[in-house]
């Protein structure tokens, strides 16, 4: 059955307009000339600019991408050997404990994720600050980083691996030349996924940082709490941008790379 | 196999399970164990806040006898807590009842639509989770406060009387909660529905069965597992959740992520926040329990 029903076209259309009309509004009015909400004064870039002047922000906004980068990059790692663990080695002692320790951060509550991790660093007298931070993400991130990467690897043809050894190659060669090619597109996946959510994480990071290691979400945290201002809406626009730009990008790099495969 | 003989070989391996198993351990397993060991302990002002009971594994008897239980019974003492516990399962509760009537018809739409628009509404499904959350929700207060969009546009299309003054209300919490774990409800049951044989349906409606009879036993007991994987993707953060009530929410509103929040942050009680953290996880066990049921099962049927 592939006909909508009226009904079922006023679902589609319901359900997608509660999901964007507030991020549209959001974005008209970072384009509006006058600081009142309610009242349209014309289209202007002005707060745009007035962000690129807003310095803490911006020192935030650097700080954000250097600590999701470094984070994802090592949730990445962690994740995927996770994955290869988890669907390659069969049994090994502790494997339950071992499932349940990775998915087990995708379900804990964030508040109780950053007080445990924050206890772990007080107690072993670490100073806190963007490394403290960076291990926290990188821990809560490598569960989702595992499992985009344990689905593609369940999906391969295993026979390629073998064939690698049976000509000799050794584990780390078959990984590297056979393995990880194939697995690539999720390990890509995995990375954009750790980025985000690092770029996305307020909670745990108000938790594990330390004196100046303020992150992008905790700056916009604190302006939203004094209020809805023009310039938080340009700051959020130029966010969803950039984020919709990479999506997109995405989906196009692995749509070529399915019809090349293909 | 032959790949296991080799010593290095098994060394290799060894260290594949052996990194990640390190890293959760130390930053996983450990913290855990210390917020236990936080919650049954003093709040004390020094710093750090609070004075430990249990010195290292040689006093575990000594440690069992003097427990500090205070915690606990100040959190069944007090009503702020076991209300606010309640108040966050109930708006748990309602928020999972809200996005799965308004996911299940969108889920189904999506589902219904010819293949090749599939992968697009998905794609829109999930774009909005890729921005961020905050900004989401901050999206909200400027339609919901005082002379927002909602009261503007609705005295402009004429509505005489008060404004709503939605923002810092319970609507606004439960709004705010559907729409950012609303994608959490539609992917599942998406799977669930997409997978689904409709030539059950067509059976059905030769048969003589209506398309509500129709739906009412074929097709929902089928999406069934779609609907509990959801429902616990949504309730289970839902419970812990601190920005939506913090942000939309009023002092009416307390959930307990934002408890937990302020006894760390404001009171700087930490062994209370613990406690506050231990009992959570303990409400969190049985919906924790139902969504391994449902992915279980959604295995089995694979």
């Amino acid at each position: 059955m592939s006909r909508l029903g009226p009904g079922l076209i006023l679902a589609l259309i319901v359900g997608f307009a509660f999901l964007y009309l507030p991020i549209l509004t959001l974005i008209a009015y970072s384009f509006n000339a006058s600081r009142l909400v309610t009242v349209w004064g014309g289209f202007s870039t002005h707060w745009y600019g007035a962000l690129m002047q807003n310095q803490p922000l911006l020192d935030a906004a650097w700080l954000s991408i250097r600590l999701g980068f470094v984070s994802a990059t090592l949730a990445t790692i962690l994740g995927t050997l996770a994955a290869l663990a988890l669907a390659r080695h069969g049994r090994f002692i502790g494997r339950t404990l071992f499932s349940g320790m990775v998915l087990a951060p995708l379900v804990m509550p964030e508040v109780v994720t950053g007080l445990s991790l924050l206890l772990l660093f007080v107690a072993a007298d670490v100073e806190r600050g963007f490394w403290t931070v960076t291990i926290a993400h990188a821990t809560f991130s490598l569960g989702f980083a595992c499992i985009v990467v344990q689905s593609r690897l369940a999906g391969f043809d295993r026979s390629l691996e073998e064939a690698a050894q049976d000509l000799g190659a050794t584990p780390f060669v078959t990984f590297w030349t056979v393995t990880l090619p194939l697995i690539w597109p999720a390990v890509v996946a995995a990375w954009m996924l750790a980025f985000t959510l690092s770029l996305d994480d307020l909670v745990i990071a108000s938790f594990t940082t330390g004196p100046g290691a303020t992150t992008l979400p905790m700056r916009l945290y604190s302006a939203v709490k004094l209020g809805v201002s023009p310039e938080i809406n340009a700051a959020c626009t130029i966010m969803i941008g950039a984020v919709a730009v990479v999506v997109i990008a995405a989906s196009l790099l692995l749509k070529r790379e399915q019809l090349a495969g293909s | 196999m032959s790949a296991a003989s080799s010593p290095r070989k098994a060394g290799l391996r060894r260290l594949v399970v052996a990194v990640p198993y390190l890293w959760l351990a130390l930053f996983f397993l450990v913290p855990f164990v210390i917020v236990l060991r936080m919650a049954f302990s003093q709040a004390a002002t020094a710093l750090p806040p609070y004075a430990p009971h249990w010195e290292g594994l040689a006093q575990l008897g000594d440690f069992l006898s003097q427990l500090d239980i205070a915690n606990f019974s100040l959190l069944g003492d007090d009503a702020l807590y076991w209300q606010s516990y309640l108040y966050s399962l109930r708006i748990a509760a309602l928020t999972t009842i809200f996005a799965l009537a308004i996911g299940y018809p969108l889920a189904y739409a999506m589902a219904s639509a010819p293949a090749r628009w599939r992968g697009l509404l998905l794609v829109f499904v999930i774009l909005p989770f890729w921005t961020s959350f905050l900004i989401r929700v901050y999206a909200w207060i400027g339609i919901l406060r005082p002379e927002g969009l909602l009261d503007t546009t609705l005295a402009f299309l004429g509505f005489e009387g008060e404004p709503l003054r939605l923002l810092n209300t319970e609507t606004a919490v439960l709004l705010g909660m559907v729409y950012s774990y609303l994608p959490f409800m539609v992917l599942p049951l998406f799977a669930t529905l997409e997978k689904l044989d409709r030539g059950l349906l067509e059976a059905a409606a030769d048969l003589g069965a209506t398309p509500v009879t129709a739906f009412l036993t074929v097709t929902l007991p089928l999406s069934l597992p779609g609907i509990l994987a959801g429902s616990a993707l949504v309730f289970i953060p839902a419970v812990g959740e601190f920005v939506i009530p913090d942000l939309l929410g009023g002092p009416d509103t307390v959930m307990i992520g934002k408890v937990l929040w302020n006894e760390f942050f404001s009171n700087r009680d930490w062994p209370l926040a613990s406690a506050v953290a231990v009992v959570l996880l303990v409400v969190l066990v049985l919906p924790l329990v139902l969504l391994q049921r449902a992915r279980l099962s959604r295995e089995m049927a694979a």
